[in-house]
């Protein structure tokens, strides 16, 4: 039962990714691009814990942490450079 | 006065503690004191950072909040759901300015927080004088019953938790 | 019993996600996209996550919990960049589309 859910589950997100790497590559312009790469890293997360259910192991959460913060930091500079023209103030 | 000096933040030490514990996924002895002294010298280290005092008068509130939106966000997320799923011809977005009663920044922040994660709106913009938040919304039917259930459900509680300072 | 809630768990947390994407995909302008993300994707992250903690809690000596950590990080931080995405593109002046309702002055 698990599994089955699993190999759904593991086809859905993946075609969620898929989507979200056609926008980003279609844009067309940069925040939607920012929007679409936002989109990525959180897709790949629950790609990742996917598949630590199904190998059966934890290590994968840590990986996990570290995306959601390398991401949020990586969407909230892209932002900032849009709205103010540079990174660091 | 010399607790005070301490625990500039109570409540910033409670949760940092907490995440540590989360993080290490134990509560073997040695963590639990790591944790604390973590806890302890962060915000004292910090606290020029953080100007304003966080007050928050009913915790209980505060919790019951929490739960609340946790639960408006499984109703708006399905509703949203079908939003996107359905004709796209048929969806009215657009722009509104919602006046804030709230004066505290934190009580700002989370409710802004909680209009972009639940009923179909995004909060964009804050004037400069913190009167106004502007916001986008997927389907607009009635602005003014959007604007009167946002005050309803989110911005009376956080009225009455927290203080203005 | 436990393999059903799982399962259930993690369908629906996979569905969000999709749905999420689709409306990343589909919808016709920047600021109708960005509800797409913001919600259906946290929530369905948020949906494989607890899924996660429940099964290694069970399969595995003691609680695990940390899994809600990276859950409650991703409620708190994905509305923070919806909102400074959103603050971007009306800088930069994103085309909206037509029928987007303006604001009254």
């Amino acid at each position: 039962m698990l599994n089955l859910a699993l190999s759904i589950s593991f086809v859905m997100v993946g075609l969620a990714i898929l989507l979200s790497f056609i926008r980003l590559i279609i844009g067309p312009n940069t925040p939607d691009r920012i929007l679409a790469l936002d989109t990525l890293y959180i897709n790949s997360i629950a790609l990742l814990i996917l598949l630590g259910i199904n190998l059966q192991s934890a290590l994968y959460f840590e990986a996990a942490l570290l995306i959601a913060l390398m991401g949020f930091m990586g969407t909230l500079a892209l932002s900032k450079y849009l709205l103010r023209g540079d990174i660091m103030e | 006065m010399i607790l005070q000096r301490l625990f500039p933040h109570p409540l910033l030490t409670m949760i940092l503690w907490g995440i540590w514990l989360l993080l290490n996924n134990t509560i073997s002895p040695g963590h639990i004191v790591l944790g604390a002294v973590l806890a302890i010298f962060i915000p004292w280290l910090t606290s020029s950072y953080w100007p304003e005092k966080i007050t928050i008068r009913h915790p209980w509130m505060l919790v019951l909040y929490v739960l609340r939106v946790l639960f408006e966000i499984l109703v708006a997320n399905a509703v949203v759901a079908k939003l996107i799923l359905g004709p796209q011809k048929n969806l009215k977005p657009g722009f509104l300015n919602y006046e804030l009663k709230l004066t505290s920044p934190v009580g700002i922040g989370l409710l802004a927080n909680t209009i972009s994660l639940t009923p179909g709106t995004v909060s964009c913009d804050l004037s400069k004088d913190r009167r106004f938040l502007l916001i986008h919304a997927l389907h607009i039917d009635d602005v003014e019953a959007i604007k009167a259930e946002i005050h309803r459900k989110f911005e009376k509680p956080l009225l009455e938790i927290f203080v203005t300072c | 019993m436990l393999e059903w809630i799982l399962a259930i768990l993690i369908l629906i947390g996979a569905f969000f996600t999709l749905v999420g994407s689709i409306g990343l995909y589909k919808l016709s302008d920047f600021y109708m996209r960005l509800h797409g993300p913001t919600k259906a994707s946290t929530l369905g992250v948020g949906a494989i996550l607890i899924a996660s903690a429940i099964h290694f809690s069970f399969k595995t000596e003691g609680v695990s919990l940390h899994e809600i950590l990276v859950t409650l990080f991703l409620f708190i931080t994905a509305p923070v960049s919806a909102h400074l995405m959103a603050k971007a593109a009306i800088h930069i002046k994103v085309k909206q589309v037509e029928r987007t309702r303006q604001l009254e002055k």
